[in-house]
């Protein structure tokens, strides 16, 4: 096999360049990997972060020829034969060092989102929830937190202001696994509308196309909770409905 | 003085490891009123345990009524061919029913019975259906869940942090961690009353594993140096279905669901070869023809278990026979058939991680095709020796749960045993080290111990033109894969120990390129320090248990021996030796042994009756 020509980005927060690697070409193999035997042979200090290799923990997260990916999840021959590999660290985190970015800005989103409340457990000590029930906050369960949404998405890719009153497309899914679980009493409509910035988001669907779990975070979780939030907060009758039906739901209003 | 420049905090607890036994371990410590830290080595969420496939194992009896606490624990006890710590594999089967229901409450979507309950999977090894799950990505589930509920619960979390030393105070108890910042190179020092070790396994130690770059066997080796003990150190699982192709995916793992779920072993004969090896101690519950094998699925009750459910060290035994028989599939292991045995539309639903893993890796559709198998590094048995009831080590100020502890699981683990023995004893070790934390008084670290210590760390940087890290852990790798592997003999034992000794001069001489910021050169070698600690406990342990038993096969004792079957291995340190110690098992009361009562005896291995 040929070799495979890499183009990486090395550098930290006070710059960097593009380093060019040569490296015999190996059967089977997918992006991380070829980065993992650059690392062992000839660059041996890069920074590039991942667990499980198999896109399950969302560890692994870059641009790939531009597009924001799983390393471990992208096979060298899907790539266009014959042309250099582009690998960049994700746009829209601070740069720590080489592939590494500071995604501490997630973790802090996440911490502000308020915990689960389940209801009381029914007379028999079980809960009661079927299939079709669980099947709708499965989905945005199987997040991995890659956040390849969160680097696509315009509304904080090229405005790092936004970051202070817009949680993005990987917490609007966590928002509607909360909604959408069955046993859960808490409401945190208005909290996404006042500083989540849930109608900052303009149904671009770039989150979605990226997302390695294919969840359909747009039509899923976005869209539905703008409904919800816009019967609330427009419609009266729905709004006094809704009360009524939820009337267990306490209203969060104040992050965490 | 470095220390006054070292970055320091004060806590009750500092639990190192944010897999599920640190995050459970958390809550519980939280909730007892103690200041509380979490230390881990990749970003929170990240750990091993989000990897999980299959699920959670526990007598819910959602799905059989028949299950019982005192069920779970007979398996438990026998899939450890008796080996385990009974009051461990007590405590486990009768308290994870209420932990997997607590997940429940804290958010967990399980997947369903017709009736609205936690739907349960069968597992090898498993009497009755008992594994809660969700689709074939329990881990997630598992992970983010106890995530969700540690950050809302108010746990401090120190992320990317490698803890590199244990410290002890002026009366021997641990009360300090030293570690570094990744992202950074700078260093920060924890001061604590109860350090809880939740670090997780060691198979990054062999060259082919289903675990990831953390697997190093830092909390095993942190608790050997700082003077604990280690038990059954030799006790290392091969799970039976690794992926074996493509060779970079080489290891990966596949999920046991799949024959929970319907999935058979074939030899490159087509033949269905597991009904050939059914050892005598499980022989009265397995089925002895593929008809009663393939009934079972359906009517459990007048049928009995497809052997490809037989406990993981046979399974992965089997196919290790197959494939040196001449009889594996190309690329070295066996077929593992669901394709044609369950529809498209089913697999799809109950595996789709599989179907997506093989899919994108390995080009193959498991809908249509066999997927190719075989053995994989994936547990450590083995590990700190602790208390049953509070999890402590034997060094006052230290806990440990998890994958980093031993006893549970005796010489093999059941699948879905470990996310449930990660909350049982997550939980109660949080309790333990809390309240211990609460009552006493605080005390003092030696700064010169801090500087010590910190200086060890620093060394591969002041050497950059020592030896290529990788280099060495690729090599030690190949070495305990070939020589420490999935069947044993004398000789290659010595061999190990021998070689080991040259890779410790070899460490010594590591050199690390490049600066302090996030330098993955200098993590490894740092990480090799505990990789070559855990790997002369296992190969210490290994040759002098001189006999077969769970994950611990040797070809020149192929036989399991009731002496070896009453004894423990304890691994210490003593000066700068490891040894390793015999000590009697501790003894189950009688009635707990009265569940034992006609039960056949494990014998060892069992050789295939045509290779015969
Ligand atoms: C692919 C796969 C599938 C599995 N499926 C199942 C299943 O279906 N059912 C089941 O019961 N079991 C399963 N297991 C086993 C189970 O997942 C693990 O045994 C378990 O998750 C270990 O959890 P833990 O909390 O002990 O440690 P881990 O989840 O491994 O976490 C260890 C933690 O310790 C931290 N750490 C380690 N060293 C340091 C250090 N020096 N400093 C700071 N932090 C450190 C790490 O960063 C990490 O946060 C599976 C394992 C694998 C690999
Ligand atoms: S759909 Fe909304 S959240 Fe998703 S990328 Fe577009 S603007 Fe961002
Ligand atoms: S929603 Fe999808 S893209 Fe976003 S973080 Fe989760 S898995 Fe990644
Ligand atoms: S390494 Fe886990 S998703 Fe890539």
């Amino acid at each position: 096999m040929a070799d495979l020509v890499v183009r990486l980005w090395r550098g930290d927060e006070n710059g960097g360049e593009f380093i060019e690697f040569k490296i015999p070409a190996q059967e089977g193999e997918v992006v991380l990997d070829v980065v993992h035997r650059i690392q062992a042979t000839l660059a041996p200090d890069l920074a590039v972060r991942w667990n499980c290799k198999a896109g399950k923990c969302g560890s692994c997260s870059a641009e790939i020829n531009g597009r924001p990916r799983l390393m471990c999840m992208t096979r060298v021959n899907q790539l266009p034969e014959g042309e250099p590999i582009v690998i960049t660290p994700l746009k829209t985190f601070p740069i720590i060092r080489d592939l590494v970015t500071d995604v501490s800005f997630n973790f802090e989103m996440l911490k502000k989102v308020p915990g689960f409340k389940p209801k009381p457990r029914e007379a028999d000590g079980t809960y009661r929830m079927y299939t079709e029930d669980v099947e709708r906050g499965q989905e945005f369960r199987k997040c991995i937190e890659c956040f390849l949404c969160q680097d696509v998405c315009h509304v904080i890719r090229d405005h790092e202001e936004n970051k202070e009153h817009y949680a993005g497309p990987r917490l609007f899914v966590r928002y509607a696994d909360l909604e959408m679980n069955p046993l859960d009493t808490n409401d945190r409509r208005q909290l996404l509308v006042e500083k989540m910035g849930l109608g900052y988001c303009n149904i671009t669907k770039c989150c979605t196309e990226v997302c390695p779990e294919h969840i359909h975070i747009t039509d899923n979780a976005i869209i539905p909770l703008k409904e919800r939030v816009v019967d609330d907060r427009y419609d009266p009758i729905a709004w006094l409905g809704k009360k009524i039906f939820r009337k267990s739901k306490k209203v969060e209003t104040d992050a965490k | 003085m470095v220390n006054a420049s070292i970055e320091t905090h004060e806590f009750d607890v500092v639990i190192i490891g944010a897999g599920g036994a640190g995050l459970r371990a958390a809550i519980e410590s939280i909730d007892s009123g103690a200041k509380t830290a979490i230390v881990c080595k990749s970003l929170l969420g990240k750990a091993h345990t989000v990897m999980a496939e299959g699920g959670i194992a526990a007598a819910l009896r959602n799905v059989w009524k028949e299950d019982s606490w005192q069920v779970h624990f007979r398996d438990t006890m026998r899939g450890g061919k008796m080996l385990n710590n009974w009051r461990m594999a007590q405590l486990h089967a009768q308290e994870a029913p209420d932990r997997v229901n607590e997940l429940e409450e804290w958010g967990a979507l399980f997947d369903r019975t017709k009736d609205g309950l936690i739907l349960q999977r069968d597992f090898g090894g498993h009497k009755y259906a008992r594994l809660a799950h969700v689709g074939d990505r329990t881990g997630l589930e598992l992970i983010r869940t106890l995530q969700q509920k540690a950050v809302t619960t108010g746990a401090e979390v120190f992320m990317e942090v490698k803890i590199v030393e244990l410290l002890h105070d002026e009366n021997g108890a641990v009360s300090g961690a030293l570690g570094f910042y990744r992202n950074n190179g700078s260093f920060v020092l924890f001061k604590a009353k109860s350090f809880i070790l939740a670090a997780g396994g060691i198979g990054k130690s062999w060259k082919f594993t289903s675990n990831s770059w953390e697997s190093t066997g830092d909390g095993h080796a942190l608790a050997l140096w700082a003077g604990a003990d280690l038990i059954d150190m030799e006790f290392v699982q091969f799970h039976p279905t690794g992926m074996v192709w493509p060779l970079s995916v080489k290891g990966l793992l596949v999920t046991e669901g799949v024959r929970g779920d319907g999935g058979i072993l074939k030899n490159s004969e087509g033949k269905r070869f597991m009904f050939e090896y059914i050892p005598q101690m499980f022989a009265a519950e397995t089925a002895d023809s593929e008809a009663e094998g393939d009934r079972w699925y359906e009517d459990k009750a007048n049928n009995r278990r497809p052997p490809e459910l037989l406990p993981r060290d046979e399974v992965a035994r089997s196919i290790n026979a197959e494939v040196k028989a001449g009889r594996g599939s190309p690329h070295g292991g066996v077929f593992l058939d669901i394709a044609s045995r369950r529809s498209p539309e089913y697999i799809r639903r109950r595996l789709p991680s599989m179907y997506h893993q093989f899919k994108e890796l390995a080009d193959v559709d498991i809908t249509v095709t066999p997927m190719e198998v075989g053995p994989t590094c994936h547990y450590a048995m083995g590990g700190v020796r602790v208390d049953p009831d509070t999890a402590k080590a034997t060094v006052e100020g230290l806990y440990a749960a998890g994958e980093v502890a031993g006893g549970m699981h005796g010489s093999n683990r059941l699948g879905g045993n470990s996310l449930s023995d990660l909350v049982v004893f997550g939980r109660r070790a949080g309790l333990a080290a809390a309240q211990s934390a609460l009552e006493k008084g605080s005390s003092k670290l030696s700064e010169s111990l801090v500087e010590d210590a910190l200086n060890r760390a620093l060394k591969p940087l002041n050497n950059p033109e020592g030896e290529n890290p990788y280099t060495i852990q690729h090599d030690l790798q190949e070495t305990m894969q070939a020589l420490v592997g999935i069947i044993r003999t004398e000789s290659e034992l010595v061999e190990a120990v021998e070689k080991l000794e040259e890779f410790k001069e070899r460490v010594k001489g590591v050199g690390a390129k490049g600066g302090v910021k996030f330098n993955a050169s200098w993590h490894t070698a740092l990480d090799l320090n505990s990789m070559l600690t855990v790997s002369e406990a296992c190969a210490k342990a290994a040759l002098m248990r001189k006999e077969s038993r769970g994950g611990h096969t040797r070809d020149d004792y192929p036989k399991a021996d009731p002496e070896f079957g009453k004894t423990n291995h304890v691994v210490r340190l003593q000066g700068n030796d490891i040894t390793v110690t015999p000590e009697p098992l501790p003894v189950m009361p009688d009635e707990l042994a009265s569940l034992f009562e006609g039960a056949a005896q494990p014998t060892g291995i069992t050789e295939s009756k045509e290779v015969k």
